[in-house]
């Protein structure tokens, strides 16, 4: 993280940011150029990244192996269907003739209209909402899990995990909330100042800020790539407190920390709820970017693709795991544009299909990494030795001589 | 020394695990800025006593007080909290940390900044950081490690690691400091380093509770003593005593000769 270090070379440090920044704002116009699918790919990849960081915060920070963590990302998207669709109409109609008294009531707290064209709560309400609820939903699955460790832990989790996807797929009976294996469709996109960022209708996806245009892709890739920077500076800011510092010290040895005053039950749990609100903000972003959730998307392939972003880019290490998030969430799209027309041209037909390639590849970079890259791509830096501080021929008269 | 207030005061403790009573009855008062020191044969139950007194064994029974007011040994945290900080036998630091971040862990216990204070880190937040990073590089400092602050700690030598484990115990601002076999594993050198160190540590008022096997620097260190053995005290004392003690003797050369 040297380059972005700002407590050793603030001047350098901002400067490299600025850079950074800039190429990350002209970057989405330099992309469209091949084509709008090409910004749709780092669209997701920066949802990836939102969801790598906020696994992080669970799994890097404070060492809780985690292997249900895309639920909070199903929760927040399943919050989106709900409250930002026509989806509440249908949960009325299915709840009038099983709870009338429930149904009558909701109509009558919220407007007769619900009946007809569900909720459609705005972005500035659907943010908050689903991180709320995602992250209260981390500390619910983290609170049975405290006393576990390692391999229990990951089983829990991933059990857990398995179990937000099976409710989703079945709670469309006896009242319907999530439509069940169907999945939520027609779910509002997002509109920042009412500014429409799926464009209006028939401006063929294309967002207009006064004279200027865009394509609707690029409008989502400022929001996600905005949303992103925040919980980067969240995520950093949480490192570097007193807060970081108990979640570490309970990744590295759990008793000591007790021993040294940490209440290790609230600090994991505020660990879990951190990460999940993250993840919970991702799955919104996730819902309204798609217009349309099912709990396909929730696997638990999905869980071990975030935790790969995670390991590969470096556990613990927030640019790390950008680059992880990057690398990992765009591999497949890009093998997918340029594998089998490569084929194509070679050999007259594809011989690998790019899904396939991509298993080949994911688990060939997994076994390569944990050979010669154990701590990830871009590993926090260690400190061995700082040449301004001291040598090792004074360090091994340390002893004698500081008493 | 008499005259000073009494520390700790623990009385009647037994614990059991399974068939084994690994602790009969035991108890113990330190006053204000004494040196007490806990001897005995390898598994007399030293360590266990330790655990039952910081909270990470549940005791059957026992009175615990600690500068007068009752504490609870029921989490390790709240123990840390009432003021009893304790190193262990075998060195527990957290390895990935600085040196400097292992010490300010210690302070989490005496600060509260949360979520909100981390994120906008407003004015409080910030003074409360700073004063942390402030006292952390005073202790390390005063155990003598200063200029290793910025080193990951499991890169310190070994005898600077158990430096690491008392400074992060005395952040916590401890009334009692407890040390698990400091010295185990130590050179000549580094020994008698440690006992100058906690001869400072006595010098600035801080009451010590020592468990170490090193007979003949617990008898120079120590201003009293005592010997457990099975799960017992046997011997309670200034050290003169406890060395001219029959039942010590017997302890630890085999008894009926």
């Amino acid at each position: 993280m040297a380059i972005f270090d700002t407590s050793h070379n603030p001047r350098k440090a901002y400067a490299s940011m600025a850079v950074l920044l800039i190429g990350l704002l002209i970057f989405p116009f330099f992309a469209a150029q091949f084509g709008n699918s090409w910004v749709r790919i780092i669209d997701m990849a920066l949802l990836y990244i939102m969801l790598a960081l906020g696994l992080n915060i669970v799994v890097g920070f404070a060492g809780l192996l985690d292997l249900g963590y895309i639920a909070f990302f199903a929760v927040g998207a399943y919050v989106t269907g709900l409250l930002a669709s026509p989806q509440f109409a249908t949960l009325l109609e299915s709840m009038i003739y099983e709870y009338p008294a429930v149904a009558d009531a909701l109509v009558a707290v919220l407007g007769p209209e619900i009946q007809q064209n569900g909720i459609h709560l705005s972005v500035w309400a659907i943010v908050p909402i689903a991180a709320i609820l995602a992250g209260f939903f981390g500390a619910l699955l983290g609170a049975p899990t405290l006393k576990l460790r390692g391999d229990y832990l990951a089983i829990v989790t991933l059990g857990f995990g398995e179990i937000i996807r099976i409710f989703m797929m079945n709670l469309n009976e006896p009242i319907n909330f999530t439509n069940g294996p169907q999945g939520i469709n027609m779910i509002d996109p997002i509109r920042v100042f009412g500014v429409n960022l799926a464009g209006e209708a028939g401006s063929r996806a294309t967002v207009m800020l006064g004279d200027f245009a865009m394509p609707s892709v690029n409008a989502y890739y400022y929001l996600f790539l905005f949303l992103c920077v925040v919980i980067v500076f969240v995520t950093a800011r949480l490192q570097h407190s007193r807060l970081g510092r108990a979640w570490v010290a309970i990744r590295e040895d759990e008793i000591a920390a007790k021993a040294m005053g940490i209440n290790t039950r609230n600090v994991k749990l505020l660990a879990f709820s951190m990460g999940a609100s993250f993840g919970g903000v991702a799955g919104a972003m996730f819902a309204a970017f798609q217009g349309f959730v099912s709990p396909e998307s929730f696997s638990l392939t999905e869980s071990i693709a975030v935790l790969a972003m995670v390991v590969l880019g470096g556990i613990g290490h927030i640019p790390g795991v950008i680059l992880g998030g990057a690398l990992l969430a765009s591999l497949p799209e890009v093998l997918r544009h340029v594998v089998e027309p490569l084929q194509q041209k070679l050999f007259g037909h594809v011989v690998i299909e790019a899904e396939v390639l991509r298993q080949l590849l994911y688990g060939l970079a997994l076994v390569l990494m944990m050979l010669y890259r154990p701590a990830g791509l871009w590993p926090s830096p260690k400190h061995e030795d700082r040449p301004d501080h001291d040598s090792d021929t004074k360090d091994t008269s340390s002893d004698t001589v500081a008493a | 020394m008499s005259e000073q207030p009494t520390i700790l005061n623990i009385a009647g403790v037994n614990k059991r695990f399974g068939g084994l009573q690994a602790l009969t009855d035991v108890g113990i008062t330190i006053k204000q800025g004494q040196i007490y020191g806990l001897i005995g044969p390898n598994g007399a139950g030293k360590t266990t006593f330790f655990n039952v007194i910081t909270g990470l064994y549940q005791p059957d029974t026992g009175t615990f007080e600690l500068a007068g007011k009752p504490y609870s040994p029921s989490a390790p945290h709240e123990v840390a909290k009432a003021g009893i900080a304790r190193t262990f036998q075998n060195i527990r630091l957290f390895g990935e940390m600085t040196a400097l971040e292992n010490v300010m862990v210690g302070r989490h216990v005496r600060s509260k900044q949360g979520v909100f204070g981390a994120i906008f880190r407003h004015k409080a937040a910030r003074e409360e950081e700073a004063s942390i990073r402030t006292r952390a590089q005073e202790l390390l400092d005063f155990v003598g490690i200063g200029k290793f602050a910025n080193r990951t700690s499991k890169f310190l030598s070994y005898g600077d690691q158990r430096r690491l484990e008392i400074a992060r115990a005395l952040a916590t601002d401890p009334q009692l400091l407890a040390l698990d076999e400091p010295a185990a594993g130590m050179n000549a050198t580094e020994k008698l380093a440690l006992r100058e160190l906690l001869i400072k540590i006595k010098q600035q008022g801080k009451t010590v509770l020592l468990i170490e096997h090193d007979v003949k620097m617990m008898m120079a260190l120590c201003d009293r003593l005592m010997v457990l053995e099975y799960g017992k005290p046997i011997a309670e004392g200034l050290p003169a005593e406890i060395q001219s003690n029959k039942a010590v003797i017997d302890a630890y050369l085999g008894g009926s000769h």
